[in-house]
């Protein structure tokens, strides 16, 4: 009776389970690496929005203040997203035809809120506090990127907890002046290590990284 | 779906209602395993689904988003305020806190006041206006009620009859004055069940008038209670149990001890803390008041034949060495003539106007409201009544059986009913009427002395109600009123009044306006005191009742559910009763001794039958009632109170009489058959000779101070294998006083609220798998015939050795750096380790998706700083972690450190009696580093050496050597 198999057959099997398992764990990898794409993460994928919002405009051109809009940054969790009195401050008077402006003009006529899309979107479990990052010397730039270049606004970092730990681990690496914070151009200085550190002193900065700081 | 576990394992049997299969194949399970591997990669591919952010148009004045707002308020229960701030965010009310400057709250909060906030968006509120089981509109029930007036007004009101619950708030009596004085033929009757009937008589008796009687516990060194549950139930028991836990408070050398002594026919909150207790049957009370009246007249000597002679004698004579610092307080449900007798003794006793305060009524009209239902029961049966409005109150569910209300309804030509809730009595009524919540609108209500309190509206009505004052506006003028007019011209009108009387002046009047409702209170209006002559005491018949034989049945109202107007929140249905520990279920208690004389058992279905009427209800086992006594509670059995109420619990209204509000005798008993299962919390109340809770006489605490570490000695630092941890910064800890918590449960009730804690069902419990993540643990101590009980508040101990950190695999409980043990729910894949290692048994799983993530009435409701979990997580208290970091992100941005007291966890803030402290350890001047100095501070279970940050004061009580003796 003749051998069923080849004599190759049991190498060739070996390879094929061989590929088999290198496949599944390059499947694996694969889909890791979509789940944190940018692409996937939506970084610096920008948003729609009911009004086509440009902060390089707005900031980058007139110079406007980010507190100008987002009023509670320095006393809230919660920067604020500007109630359309603040937009007709300027719009009753400027664009006050302009299509482009109609949407804020028709909050302002019903009462009824512009919907605006959430460009930073972090999951419920993580509690985030804008006044605390903004007084120890966190920059707007540092976590929203240059907003002054961006005609749609987008998610500058990728916001993965890696991300925000890489900060809380090593603030010196990113604080800068208090008197700076709220600067578009600031540039991080060549001697930050040095500076950092002695911010880190001068704020008290603590790198806080137990789970319930964030998580709660 | 085929079964999956093949076998009934003990697992199985626990939830009769579980949804545990109980066969499955191999290959069945592997499909399943299968596919919910695939189903949790798929979920896991998806991208969260876009989130929207509407900003205001115009934002209110002084609203910034992420910043709570605190406005001044009053819970009102059961219509008497207790003064509270409400933490609103983004004008949705979603934590109720006590008023520091109200008397009754002193910055701590009730069961029911606690609660209130989820009765405001309670999804079963009546929303729209009913005429005739038909959704109707507010604009046609106002042009339908001005017919309906026309032939009324033409005979000044003759037919129109109010039906209201007492009525304590001072605009709306002066709204019903203003209608009878338009209307003089219309008659206004009052009617609650659980009211204080007995206070009322009582008072009449003893002065010929009537009063409001209240008490000042800080000023007492020896309190009687005559059946009373003033520590735990009642509008004042927030502020009685912070006055009565002052005079307890032993720290270092300091001994000095108030003395409570609790005569009881049903086991209470606070018979169980009382120093000593005694079981006696509600007939007997008079007897006992009478014999202790003449003890004291006769120098401490009881009378000759006193069955109670053992505790009378000892009783009098400390009452006599302690005049005009001892106080006798009768329970709201004994009779008339323990009340009077109770006047008699606080007067004789020099107690009035020192411990014991009167007042005049802080009802608007007082009257026998007994009487009053009755006469209104017999005109509409005669057709008397034409017109009925019923504003507020259930009586079709809660009026005596006797008088047979729902009967006389059905022949009333016309009736109007404004409530809350469609209920049991809006089903007969013509018209229903949706109310207010009064976190929605503006009014008053007095407080337990009197003071009035401004209610300032949170949030906008969630639907189209009005207010009791505003409906009553309909039969006064047109156009009509807001409740803000009504209450401004109310407190316009009443400019110079005496006491918190406000300005006539204009400007005055806005600034007086303004300060009142933002004080929360009106200042100097407490009514004034009164000193009544003395009381004259009623005479007892020598024989009364004490040789009645027989089983004696007496109605109490719930501790939590009240008279069944509660019965629709499932917080309230959830937490458990202070000493039976049920829930979801009133229950028929007796002790033991009852029950095997009566050979029933627990759980056991049995009818009573009184007077031709009979209900049925599962026999409940309580150690510490009276002999031949059967309680039961009012509240419960309700058919139209919303999805949570209906069908929890049996209803005693059917079998209680007008002529027996709270007590009848001679009941028979039989037992019904089938078994009822009880879901209690708590099932081992044995401490089987552990020291869990230490309790030890305050004499054995001057002579031996050192005696708890005798009893729990502490293990020393290095026994350990595992590493130290240091704090640098903060280290977070807790001291609970054990003397301090009368088990009043507001801990719980702050808990559930604060922390976003589901309610879980009858069933999940029956499976022990409630979610409260702090419980409150009762022990039974002493003779089992008589016992007393401990209590011991239990949160998460956050242990410096945690036992769950060190089996959880995948790091989802670890330790901080500030000492707490953080639990991280989206780490957690729910191996329940965690809870197997726990020895103090506070984890908590969410076994189902328990939260209500659908409601959108419920969503307003929850704290938006806490994660509202899933199901498949461990969950435990985490020491309000949100509010450590709010306070570290505060003091912060002041570039401080926290203040000691900066910090108050929520069951902290609610402790009437400041049992709970919260802290910083590693600053020795903070208050709660200090009580771990004190010699009295223990760790539970010590000897597992978890080094819990969560310790203890040992109880101290204080019990009378002359009575100790006897016993």
């Amino acid at each position: 009776m003749p051998e069923p198999f080849h004599p190759l057959a049991n190498t060739i099997f070996k390879l094929v389970l061989l590929g088999a398992g290198a496949g599944l764990v390059a499947v694996l990898w694969i889909a890791y690496l979509v789940a944190r794409s940018p692409w996937e993460m939506l970084q610096q994928v920008p948003r729609e929005q009911p009004v086509a919002f440009s902060h390089k405009h707005h900031v980058g051109g007139l110079g406007l203040d980010c507190r100008y809009c987002h009023v509670s940054v320095e006393v809230s969790s919660f920067a604020d997203i500007p109630p359309t009195a603040i937009c007709m401050n300027c719009h009753s008077q400027m664009w006050a035809v302009a299509p482009e402006v109609e949407p804020v003009r028709a909050s302002y006529r019903t009462g009824r809120s512009i919907q605006w899309t959430k460009v930073y979107e972090l999951p419920e479990y993580v509690y985030f506090d804008h006044s605390i990052h903004i007084h120890k010397g966190v920059g707007c730039t540092t976590c929203h990127g240059q907003v002054d270049d961006m005609p749609l606004t987008w998610q500058s970092p990728r916001l993965t907890m890696s991300w925000c730990l890489d900060c809380h681990r090593h603030p010196d690496r990113y604080v800068r002046p208090r008197s700076e914070v709220f600067s578009v151009t600031y540039k991080t200085p060549p001697d930050q290590s040095t500076l950092g550190k002695q911010l880190v002193r001068e704020y008290q900065i603590r790198s806080l990284t137990s789970c319930s700081t964030c998580h709660r | 779906m085929p079964p999956l576990i093949t076998g009934s394992s003990p697992l199985v049997r626990i939830g009769e209602e579980d949804q545990l299969p109980d066969q499955a194949t191999r290959r069945r399970f592997f499909e399943l395993m299968g596919a919910s591997t695939a189903l949790i990669t798929g979920a896991g591919c998806t991208r969260p689904p876009t989130e929207f952010l509407m900003p205001y148009v115009q934002p209110p004045e002084k609203t910034l988003p992420g910043v709570p707002k605190y406005y001044a308020t009053a819970a009102v229960v059961n219509g008497l305020a207790q003064g509270v701030i409400a933490e609103t965010h983004l004008g949705r009310p979603t934590k109720i806190e006590g008023n520091p400057r109200h008397p009754a709250s002193l910055g701590a909060t009730g069961v029911l006041s606690q609660a209130s906030v989820l009765d405001l968006y309670d999804p079963d509120r009546s929303k729209v206006v009913i005429y005739r089981e038909q959704a109707s509109s507010w604009d046609a029930f106002i042009s339908a009620f001005q017919q309906l007036l026309a032939p009324v007004r033409a005979t000044h009101g003759r037919g129109l009859r109010l039906l209201t619950e007492t009525v304590i708030s001072p605009s709306t009596g002066a709204q019903i004055a203003d209608v009878l004085a338009a209307l003089p033929e219309a008659r206004w009757h009052q009617y609650d069940p659980a009211g204080p009937h007995s206070a009322r008589a009582g008072s009449l008796a003893a002065f010929g008038r009537y009063l409001n009687t209240y008490y000042r516990l800080d000023r007492a060194r020896v309190i009687l209670s005559l059946d009373s549950d003033f520590l735990a139930c009642g509008p004042a028991s927030t502020r009685y149990a912070h006055d009565f836990a002052l005079r307890r408070r032993v720290r270092g050398s300091n001994t000095a001890m108030n003395r409570l002594y609790a005569v009881e026919s049903h086991m209470t909150a606070t018979g169980g803390k009382a120093d000593h207790r005694a079981a006696l049957r509600y007939s007997e009370f008079p007897q006992f008041a009478a014999d202790l009246a003449a003890a004291l007249g006769a120098g401490g000597a009881a009378p000759a034949g006193s069955k109670y002679a053992a505790w009378v004698g000892p009783l009098a004579r400390d009452l006599d060495a302690h005049r005009g610092a001892s106080a006798i307080i009768p329970g709201e449900h004994q009779s008339p003539s323990v009340h009077a007798l109770c006047h008699a003794l606080n007067t004789s006793l020099g107690n009035a106007g020192s411990t014991v305060a009167y007042t005049e009524p802080l009802e608007v009209r007082s009257e026998d409201q007994i009487a009053s239902l009755r006469e209104l029961v017999s005109d509409m049966e005669s057709g008397a009544v034409s017109l009925l409005l019923i504003l507020g109150g259930n009586p079709v569910y809660n009026a005596p059986a006797d008088l047979d209300f729902a009967g006389a309804l059905r022949r009333v030509p016309m009736s109007i009913k404004l409530g809350l809730h469609a209920d049991e009595t809006s089903r007969l009524t013509h018209w229903h009427l949706p109310e207010t919540h009064f976190y929605e609108d503006w009014g008053d209500a007095r407080a337990y002395d009197g003071t009035v309190t401004i209610l300032q509206p949170l949030i906008l009505p969630l639907y189209e109600s009005h207010s009791p004052v505003e409906v009553l506006d309909l039969l006064l003028r047109a156009p009509n009123r807001t409740s803000r007019e009504i209450l401004r011209a109310y407190w316009r009108g009443h400019a110079a009044s005496g006491g918190g009387a406000a300005p006539e002046n204009d400007g005055e009047f806005e600034s007086w306006w303004r300060k009142s409702v933002g004080d929360g209170l009106i200042a100097g209006s407490a009514l004034p005191e009164v000193t009544p002559a003395q009381a004259k005491a009623p005479e007892v018949p020598h024989t009364d009742s004490t040789v009645r034989s027989g089983l004696e049945l007496v109605f109490r109202p719930d501790p939590y559910i009240y008279d069944g107007r509660y019965a629709n929140n499932a917080w309230l249905q959830e937490l458990p009763k202070p000493i039976s520990k049920l829930t979801w279920d009133n229950a028929v208690h007796m002790n033991p001794r009852t029950a095997a004389r009566l050979h029933l058992e627990n759980q056991q279905v049995v009818e009573l039958k009184y007077g031709g009427r009979s209900v049925r209800g599962p026999v409940w086992i309580s150690p510490g009632d009276a002999d031949d006594t059967i309680t039961v509670s009012l509240g419960y059995g309700r058919t139209d109170a919303g999805v949570i109420g209906n069908g929890a619990g049996f209803d005693v209204y059917c079998v209680r009489a007008s002529d027996a509000l709270w007590c009848v005798a001679g009941v028979e008993i039989a037992t019904a058959g089938a078994s009822h299962r009880l879901a209690a919390t708590q099932t081992e109340k044995s401490m089987h000779d552990r020291p869990l809770v230490i309790s030890k006489p305050v004499a054995l605490y001057e002579s031996d101070p050192d005696f708890v570490s005798r009893i729990r000695p502490e293990p020393l630092l290095d026994e350990t294998l595992y590493p130290q941890w240091t704090y640098t910064g903060y280290n977070w800890g807790m001291a609970i006083d054990l003397t301090a918590c009368v088990n009043c449960n507001a801990c719980v009730i702050a808990c559930q609220a604060e922390n976003n804690i589901p309610v879980v069902g009858k069933a999940e419990v029956l499976s022990h798998r409630d979610m409260h993540w702090l419980r409150v643990d009762v022990y039974y101590t002493g003779n089992p015939d008589n016992p007393s009980a401990l209590y011991a508040p239990i949160p998460c101990m956050h242990c410096e050795q945690a036992p769950c950190e060190e089996v959880c695999p995948v790091q989802a409980t670890v330790h901080s750096s500030d000492g707490l043990n953080d639990m991280i729910y989206n780490r957690c894949v729910g191996t329940r380790y965690c809870s197997n290692n726990c020895p103090y048994k506070v984890r908590r799983f969410n076994w189902k998706l328990y939260a209500d993530w659908y409601t959108e009435q419920l969503k307003m409701q929850k704290n938006p700083d806490v994660t509202v979990r899933s199901r498949g997580v461990m969950e435990k208290c985490t020491y309000c972690v949100q509010r450590i970091r709010e306070a570290e992100i505060h003091s912060q941005d002041e570039d401080r450190y926290i203040r000691d007291g900066e910090i108050q966890t929520a069951c902290q803030q609610a402790c009437p009696t400041q049992a709970i402290r919260f802290g910083d350890m590693n600053n020795s001047a903070n208050q709660v580093a200090r009580l771990k100095r004190e010699k009295l501070n223990y760790s539970m279970l010590a000897e597992l050496n978890t080094r819990p940050h969560t310790t203890y004061l040992a109880e101290l009580r204080n019990p009378n050597p002359a009575l100790l003796e006897h016993s």
